[in-house]
């Protein structure tokens, strides 16, 4: 592997990770400023201890969200310098944004949230969580901003002598058509994610102690969760679309090699699974839905949709020669896995909603693990949807403006990469695993108490937060 | 004076407002088995910036992110030259923000002198590399005529990082211990202030050999004067760190880092960096900068939204101003910060 792999490879495991915590941070944020909205509302102490119960499992995704963002920022510059170079003057401002209007938002009011609740009366400390909670949406816009540039970018002219990207208008890049449909479907997924981790937590304490007193209470939060994921999931499913037809418009390759759509179709089908050859000279099996992927991508059922063999025809022509194909088998499986998993969440919890209607009960353990299970599903549906989304623009950095491989540093060995990947992948992976256990061993541990016992030292000091 | 060199100053504020805000955090992190001798007394330190260190650490992203906006050949230099004391330090800042975070959530006492000690080397490795990076900043890298860095990590140390870093170092605990004699009470504020007394002189040294080094190189009348006030604050803690209160020490110290960040930065313009090579390859204000469109929206954005998040977090502080002892009441209240063990039920 060279730098570049490296530096890719890096980019990516370092990126996913952050994703594991950034959805959860920004739907479990709305979710505790839920729970605490009714206490504070009713005065009902189980909504005060269900607050608590999700703020210590929220607090620990926080924190692994905050650390691992930080590596983020710094990796532009250290391991994609020579891009930071070309794209600084517009890519810079969202990112410094993001930090002046969010971050310090979300970092300032959440110790306070953590540290207030003994100093601050209870709708000042209702309205700490509130501006996290704010913060995080005002984060991921900025960053989806930026991001979307990427993507298709807008705004801008460039400086050949200079060398550089240069701003010309900020409105259009905060309002490019897709920063905001990304938000939209990004958002819509980061709540799926909080749904179902509400319901499959819930779930699990149900499932384990379904005849403790506090039962009632996480039969309601899984309910409530269920509607949230259910919710979230429309919303997910019906942006995507926008999406794609959005994508087929400024990044036609990328929704040609999610289909595996090698030649030009009109009326393209919807390829449900296809086995054949890499290359796609040859199929071997597969099941499609005619005029779906027309739908998908145009928006009518006889639509036309180019092939992957005459749109590197076209770029060789526009952009010279190269090879302009993203890895195909990849785009085509992380798309499927994304709508899947996140679809077959969203099932979890519409059965869930169904099994408990007025009040029942489901019988048999099975749904309970199933919940559980749906804890994972949106978070690699997120993973799977990102690895699509960068990688379905390869070889672009910037979508016809830069190569990936223009991108990375020109004075760092692949030596150092290799150093900071291994640092980063062993650091994460120690952190993977205190986070799993602290997040299983507080969700193992119920509600709090009502009120503990000032003197025992041992429960104050596992209940801190 | 153009917009990009309102930039340099926006940054250096930035940086500066890290190194006050961290920079005491850091200390407290160091000084955490010095002055806690019991695990409650070591509680008691972490609560004085447990709710706090994570908006100080916003101001290094911002400082970060505005750097990369306003003068993104300066971001993109610096941060692939300096590239392993960086990743070393974002090593330490994610150790740090986890075992803030975590070493309340085991029951044995095992667990929480492990995070304590990650949370004590989390705090020193980035107290010693910033000054590090900075000390190379001020002394140059060896630039080529595209500034790049044709150096190796070897360049990376020299006099200058190594002063630089016992600088940010003994800066660093000063203002800590003196932050403590503030926010604690009891015995932990007498060992706190003690501290503080031998501390001060050690800050003193490396200090003044930075000063004199940024004034012999690069020296002006601001300089002259920068460098004085951060000389004569130390010199003010020391002296008067028995007889002056509290807040007048954590004032001098605050000063003093203020002060050592103002010299560095007045010393190095015009210059973001030099290069040690031909001061021909220097990276400059005016040859690193964005375009005038990219720094007038950057300067309404700051304009209005600096100004909001200081008063914020001045606000913030002032809801924790309660002095923090191992035992006795405000203990009592502090250590039950957590929700399910207070809150007006
Ligand atoms: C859709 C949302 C989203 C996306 C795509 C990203 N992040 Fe993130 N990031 C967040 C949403 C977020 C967040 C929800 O706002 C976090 C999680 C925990 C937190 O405090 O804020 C966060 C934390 C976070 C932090 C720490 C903030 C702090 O200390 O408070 C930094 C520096 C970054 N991120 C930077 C990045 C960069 C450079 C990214 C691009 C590669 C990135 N993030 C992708
Ligand atoms: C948090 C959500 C994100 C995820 C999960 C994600 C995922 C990925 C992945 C998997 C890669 C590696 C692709 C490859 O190996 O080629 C990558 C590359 C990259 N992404 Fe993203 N990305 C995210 C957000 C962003 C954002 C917000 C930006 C910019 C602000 C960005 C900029 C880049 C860059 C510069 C590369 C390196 C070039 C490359 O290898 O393609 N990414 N990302
Ligand atoms: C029918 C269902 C879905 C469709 C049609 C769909 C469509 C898309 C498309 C077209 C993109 C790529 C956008 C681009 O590169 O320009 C995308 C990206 C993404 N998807 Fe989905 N998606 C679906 C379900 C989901 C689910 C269930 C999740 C997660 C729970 C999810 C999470 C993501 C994420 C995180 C990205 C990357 C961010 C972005 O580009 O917005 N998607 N999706």
């Amino acid at each position: 592997m060279d730098q570049l792999d490296l530096a890719r490879w890096q980019f990516g495991i370092t990126t996913v990770y952050h994703f594991f915590f950034v959805p959860l941070t920004i739907g479990m944020a709305w979710v505790v400023a839920g729970f605490e909205t009714a206490w504070v509302r009713t005065g009902n102490p189980v909504h005060r201890r269900l607050t608590m119960f999700f703020g210590r499992l929220f607090m620990i995704v926080f924190v692994l969200g905050t650390v691992t963002g930080i590596v983020q920022e710094f990796q532009f510059g250290m391991n994609w310098s020579a891009y930071s170079r070309f794209v600084g003057d517009v890519f810079g401002p969202p990112l410094a944004f993001e930090g002046l209007l969010a971050f310090f938002l979300e970092a300032t009011f959440i110790g306070l949230w953590i540290f207030g609740w003994d100093r601050l009366g209870p709708r000042l400390h209702l309205a700490t969580i509130y501006l996290v909670a704010v913060g995080s949406l005002v984060s991921a816009f900025f960053i989806l901003a930026a991001n979307s540039w990427m993507q298709h970018p807008v705004g801008f002219v460039v400086d050949r002598e200079e060398g550089r990207a240069e701003l010309t208008d900020l409105g259009a890049v905060l309002t490019n058509s897709t920063t905001l449909v990304a938000v939209y479907h990004t958002l819509s997924a980061a709540f799926l994610t909080a749904g179902a981790f509400v319901l499959g937590v819930s779930a699990w304490q149900l499932w384990r102690r379904g005849d403790s007193p506090d039962a009632p209470s996480f039969r309601r939060a899984a309910r409530a969760g269920m509607w949230m994921s259910l919710a979230a999931g429309v919303a997910v499913l019906s942006s995507g679309h926008v999406q794609g037809v959005i994508m087929t418009q400024q990044q036609p390759m990328k929704i040609a090699a999610a289909e595996a759509l090698y030649h030009t179709e009109q009326p393209a089908a919807f390829s449900l699974i296809t086995i054949g050859t890499l290359d796609g000279s040859r199929e071997i099996w597969s099941v499609k839905v005619p005029g779906l992927l027309s739908f998908l991508a145009t928006g009518s059922f006889d639509g036309r949709v180019e092939g992957i063999y005459d749109l590197q025809d076209r770029y060789v022509q526009q952009f010279g020669p190269g090879d302009y194909r993203p890895v195909v088998p990849l785009t085509y499986w992380t798309y499927r896995l994304m709508i899947g998993c996140g679809a077959l969440a969203v099932a979890i919890a519409a059965t869930g909603l169904w099994l408990t209607r007025r009040g029942r009960q489901p019988a048999s353990p099975w749904f309970h693990r199933a919940a559980v299970t749906a804890i994972g599903l949106p978070l690699l549906a997120n993973s799977f949807g990102w690895i699509f989304t960068e990688m379905g623009r390869q070889p672009w950095v910037v979508w016809g403006q830069m190569r990936t491989a223009a991108g990375v540093s020109p004075t760092v060995g692949a030596g150092t990469v290799l150093t900071s990947m291994i640092v980063f992948t062993l650091l994460y992976g120690a952190l993977a695993v205190v986070g799993v256990l602290l997040l299983r061993r507080h969700a193992a541990a119920g509600l709090p108490a009502e009120e503990p016992d000032p003197e025992d030292r041992e429960q104050r000091a596992t209940v801190a937060y | 004076m153009g917009l990009a060199d309102v930039w340099f100053v926006a940054i250096a504020v930035l940086w500066t407002g890290y190194f006050f805000l961290e920079g005491f955090d850091f200390g407290v992190g160091v000084l955490l088995p010095v002055l806690g001798r019991t695990e409650e007394e070591r509680g008691a330190l972490i609560d004085t910036i447990g709710g706090v260190w994570d908006g100080n650490e916003v101001w290094l992203i911002v400082a970060a992110g505005a750097t990369f906006a306003a003068f993104p050949l300066w971001y993109a230099t610096l941060f692939s030259s300096l590239y392993v004391p960086l990743l070393v330090i974002l090593v330490a800042l994610i150790v740090r923000g986890v075992a803030f975070e975590f070493r309340g959530r085991g029951q044995t006492a095992r667990w929480r002198a492990t995070w304590d000690a990650l949370l004590v080397v989390g705090s020193l490795v980035p107290a010693v590399l910033w000054g590090v990076v900075f000390g190379n900043v001020a002394r140059g890298l060896p630039l080529d005529a595209e500034h790049l860095d044709r150096g190796g990590l070897g360049e990376l140390l020299n006099r200058p990082a190594l002063v630089g870093g016992l600088t940010t170092l003994t800066l660093f605990l000063l203002h800590g211990a003196l932050f403590l004699r503030l926010r604690t009470e009891g015995e932990l504020r007498v060992r706190a202030r003690r501290a503080a007394t031998w501390i001060a002189p050690l800050a003193l040294l490396p200090t003044v050999v930075f000063v004199v080094r940024a004034q012999a190189q690069q020296g002006n009348t601001a300089t002259t004067a920068t460098g004085l006030v951060a000389v004569l604050c130390l010199l003010g803690a020391w002296a008067l760190n028995r007889t002056r209160t509290a807040a007048a020490g954590f004032a001098f110290s605050g000063t003093a880092v203020v002060a050592a960040t103002a010299t560095l930065f007045l010393a190095l313009y015009p210059a973001v960096l030099p290069s040690t090579l031909d001061p021909a390859f220097d990276l400059t204000v005016h040859n690193a900068s964005s375009t005038g469109y990219t720094l007038t929206i950057m300067t309404w954005a700051a304009g209005i939204f600096l100004p909001i998040v200081v008063a914020y977090q001045i606000w913030t502080y002032r809801v924790f101003a309660r002095r923090i002892g191992a035992t006795g009441p405000s203990r009592e209240h502090g250590a039950v910060h957590s929700p399910a063990g207070s809150g007006p039920a």
